[in-house]
């Protein structure tokens, strides 16, 4: 969370003030030893879960069945005030280095989730005033509810009510601190990239119901019901990990891979990376869902892997091309697709790949597509491809301004250009002041090739002898 | 690399024969498993393979006719029905693995269920056990698995029948070992000593059911991919212990659950069970990508010019057969895949693409620098440092330097001079020739033993079905 703003550190003293008020009424001098031995118990399990969660896909989320503890406290100690009690023990987390802040929310969070899936429980099942946290009397705490065998039918559809109240109660508070908080505004917007949210929210749903295991399993074997459920957890957890760990690498893998290609040519060294990040700043602009945000960045990162079947000597060639020397370049989109097409995730970033080259006005390659022919990928990447050439330093020119690319862009909108998408690019390239990192100036080696001609630079076409 | 070793060069008018991966290639594969092969004809299938099927199929058909009389038909019909759907969510984990979890899950708990919500009273608050045959677990079993599996079939993805019958004769052993225990008054429920010694007993027999399983998948993989069995069977043991333990206590939880829940537990339980196996699901599906990546990508030398067309498949395809016949365990086998995939990466260093011919000529500096180069980009994802350290080593020869090169990487330098020589041709003697040519060679450049496994793995079939 990092230093909270003014807003988020109000919101925070409200929920916790809300948590102490509910935790107050906790049954501690009245309740049986039954009772306060289950809630260690659960408190426990909820500990454990929530000291190991799993990194999921997005880097920020992390993501622990610690629910399913608070949810069997909903059902056994019978209501809110345990369930509070359990949720409130987040606060002790064995993490580390979770500022005192996030512990204090993190409580204040699951207690009153807890509760109110608690009270909602009991609301289903028809007690009166459930919401209101009276004070429990000795009865209601004398034991461990426990459903009798076949009577668990009851239970049910209070439990999937309260599992329900539950998940939506933690992400809607979780997700207002993440708002309020200007510093994990960011945090927020990824956690809502590729198998984000729905992605936990699926895994919550999914898992709720070991909660009622859970109760199930202590009528039969008793508090040993928590250990043994922390196996399979524990599984799932191992293969989370490695998902997270093979993700990255694939991830590292792609962008050295896709740098090898470009060490080729000196000029257009970090070429696809810049493309790829300016195609994913247009991306988000225009409100693109994450997972269509993301294929366009790789789409950026590899559009010009096929320049690699184009001969040297044809990229080197200083002067006017042949006409075969020109098809050659024109060639390279189709080269592309040959190398990546086999990618299956891929899928719709192919489209960019193909036709980064194409025209608004159908001038332009491989397939001479005009306006709304040319697929959106295409265009994104087209505008952030000429962006970065013409910023870049070639042989034959200095790089230019941003401004002056910009002048350039707005000039070719409409005719080359997708006059929205360059909207979207100078406007996300005003609100990111800096973000666009320039290509870094250096020295070539000898053994690198210096590209004499930029195809895709939109200031200088490429020339190409009239055919006799 | 590029370092043809002699003569036999490389006729271009063989090359349409070398492309056998570019189309169609299987999602995950990792392991070369041919299922379209193997139900050809009953010669292909192997003996072990069809001891197990024409076993399963014996007792399943015995089995079938003791379901007369089923008493309790509504706890068959919910287990039946969640076998079938978890065999309808098969999960193929990395290397071509058909397992489905879920479906072992229920089997194994249906085998080992004692009450359902105390249905069956007996004296002095003891609930006697449902009473089931153990030839009707087998053949409740096996419908369910059956039913789960029909739209597998329709859709035109192979049937599974091998892993099938292997998780059977796993249920089949729990089910004739526990049931009678059951119908003998040892194992009921109603106290804490009952339900320990009934744990006690579970746990004992999920293991074994697991080992059973396990053992049986292994002989029938160690056939399917000639490798050696007990490499097979370690493979197996250590890829697929987390999974079997987790599905062994899921059924113990179901077993002792239901007793209290009743029916109903299978529907809450199967929440829980299917995010669990999401994440095996999302962690198979993501090697799969990573491979695809990877032998997408190194392509780039091909269409850039520099080698022949398939020439990284081709070597990364005999590699592992190889590799396979030299008895290297999986995760072994993986790193050589990749390196063998971007053994030629580093080519990328050089301006011009070696002219066709000329390999012969290249120097050892220029091969030192090509594998530099090359072990310098795969080091830059700064995960792949064993492949790195095996291309980096791959133009060493195996008597005479300094250091010994790791067996990954003499195998690939003895592969990769191979298939620069053949180009993927099933000509019978090009093959021998290359073969004799590296073998010229092979006290100072290459490693004996793996040139003897590539003769043994090049002689049993034609490099495009490896």
């Amino acid at each position: 969370m990092g230093r909270l703003s003014f807003a988020a550190w109000l919101y925070l003293i409200v929920v916790t003030a809300v948590a102490v008020a509910i935790l107050r009424y906790a049954p501690i001098g009245i309740a049986s030893h039954d009772w306060l031995g289950a809630y260690a118990v659960l408190a426990l399990l909820f500990l454990v879960c929530d000291s190991t969660p799993t990194t999921l896909a997005a880097r920020q989320s992390a993501w622990s069945p610690s629910s399913a503890a608070t949810l069997a406290a909903v059902v056994m100690l019978n209501g809110g005030i345990g369930a509070a009690m359990v949720g409130a023990v987040a606060v002790l987390t064995l993490r580390r280095h979770v500022p005192l802040a996030e512990r204090l929310f993190n409580g204040a969070m699951y207690a009153v989730a807890g509760y109110i899936a608690g009270s909602s429980y009991l609301a289903v099942q028809g007690t009166a005033g459930a919401f209101w946290p009276n004070v429990l009397t000795a009865q209601e705490v004398s034991e461990v509810h426990i459903p009798s065998p076949g009577m668990f039918a009851k239970v049910l559809v209070p439990f999937a009510v309260a599992a329900l109240v539950h998940v939506f109660v933690n992400h809607g508070l979780l997700w207002g601190i993440l708002l309020l908080d200007r510093h994990s505004r960011s945090a927020a917007r990824r956690s809502a990239s590729p198998g984000g949210l729905p992605q936990l929210l699926a895994y919550d749903i999914g898992f709720a119901g070991l909660g009622l295991v859970i109760v199930a399993l202590w009528g039969v074997i008793g508090p040993f019901a928590s250990a043994i459920v922390l196996v399979p957890l524990y599984v799932a957890r191992w293969a989370m990990g490695q998902f997270a760990e093979q993700q990255r690498a694939h991830s590292a893998t792609l962008a050295a891979l896709c740098q090898a290609v470009e060490t080729k040519d000196f000029y257009t060294r970090g070429h696809g990376d810049r493309v790829s990040r300016g195609a994913g700043m247009i991306a988000r602009k225009i409100n693109m869902p994450p997972n269509r945000a993301e294929a366009v960045t790789f789409a950026g990162m590899l559009h010009d892997v096929g320049k690699l079947g184009v001969p040297t000597k044809v990229l080197q060639k200083d002067g006017t091309l042949t006409e075969e020397e020109f098809a050659a370049i024109q060639l390279h989109p189709m080269r592309g697709l040959e190398i990546v097409g086999e990618i299956g995730f891929l899928n719709e970033a192919l489209t960019g790949i193909m036709h980064h080259h194409e025209r608004m006005d159908g001038r332009g390659y491989p397939m001479g597509f005009a306006g709304d022919e040319i697929p959106e990928f295409a265009k994104i990447i087209a505008v952030a491809d000429a962006f970065d050439s013409m910023t870049s330093t070639r042989s034959y020119r200095k790089a230019r301004s941003i401004e002056e690319a910009i002048v350039e862009l707005r000039k070719n909108a409409g005719s080359q250009f997708d006059p929205k998408i360059v909207d979207a690019f100078i406007s996300a390239l005003a609100d990111g002041r800096g973000e666009w990192k320039l290509q870094e100036p250096a020295q070539p080696r000898d053994y690198e090739i210096l590209t004499s001609q930029d195809h895709d630079d939109p200031t200088s076409p490429l020339r190409v002898a009239p055919s006799r | 690399m590029g370092d043809m070793v002699a003569g036999a060069g490389t006729a271009p008018a063989s090359l349409p024969a070398s492309l056998p991966a570019s189309h169609g290639v299987p999602r995950e594969s990792e392991i070369t498993v041919r299922p379209g092969q193997r139900w050809v004809s009953l010669q292909s299938v192997d003996t072990a393979r069809l001891l197990l099927l024409g076993g399963t199929g014996l007792l399943v058909a015995i089995s079938l006719a003791h379901l007369v009389g089923l008493r309790y038909p509504s706890v068959a019909i919910a287990f039946g029905l969640f076998i079938a759907f978890g065999e309808l969510l098969r999960l193929a984990l990395p290397g071509n693995r058909e397992t489905a979890p879920i479906a072992m899950t229920a089997a194994l708990a249906f085998a080992m269920v004692l009450d359902i919500a105390r249905h069956n009273p007996g004296s002095n608050g003891t609930y006697l056990p449902i009473p089931f045959e153990p030839t009707q677990i087998v053949a409740v079993a096996a419908l369910g698995m059956a039913l789960g599996a029909l739209p597998h079939i329709a859709a035109g993805r192979p049937a599974g029948i091998s892993s099938m019958s292997a998780r059977l004769v796993a249920i089949a052993f729990v089910a004739f070992v526990f049931r009678p225990m059951v119908t003998a008054g040892l194992l009921m429920l109603g106290s804490p000593r009952r339900a320990a010694m009934a744990f006690a007993v579970m746990a004992l027999l999920v293991t074994l059911a697991w080992l059973i399983e396990t053992v049986i998948t292994a002989v029938i993989r160690a056939e399917d991919l000639r490798a050696r069995y007990l490499v097979t069977l370690a493979d197996e043991l250590r890829l697929q212990w987390r999974l079997g333990l987790a599905v062994g206590v899921s059924a113990i939880i179901t077993v002792f659950a239901a007793s209290a829940m009743g029916l109903y537990e299978l529907a809450v339980f199967a929440g829980p069970l299917f995010v669990i196996q999401l994440a095996f699901r999302r962690y198979a599906g993501i090697r799969s990508t990573y491979l695809q990546t990877v032998r997408a990508l190194a392509q780039v030398t091909e269409v850039a010019g520099y080698v022949d067309s398939g020439h990284s498949r081709r070597v990364s395809k005999i590699a592992l057969a190889v590799g396979r016949e030299l008895g290297m365990a999986e995760p072994e086998l993986l790193n050589l895949e990749y390196a063998a995939l971007m053994h030629d990466i580093g080519q990328l260093s050089l301006i011009e693409p070696i002219p066709a011919g000329a390999t012969i000529d290249v120097a050892g500096e220029t091969r030192r620098r090509i594998a530099e180069f090359g072990a310098e980009v795969i080091s830059q994802t700064g995960v792949l440092d064993a492949v790195a350290e095996i291309v980096r080593c791959q133009w060493l020869p195996y008597r005479g330097g300094a250091v010994k090169p790791p067996l990954e990487s003499r195998i690939i330098k003895v592969v990769n001079a191979f298939d620069d020589q053949v180009a993927g041709s099933s000509d019978r003697d090009r093959i021998a020739a290359a073969i004799s040519v590296i073998r010229d060679e092979m006290e100072r450049e290459y490693d004996p033993a793996v040139v003897a496994a590539l003769a043994i793995v090049t002689g049993r079939l034609p490099v495009s079905r490896l």
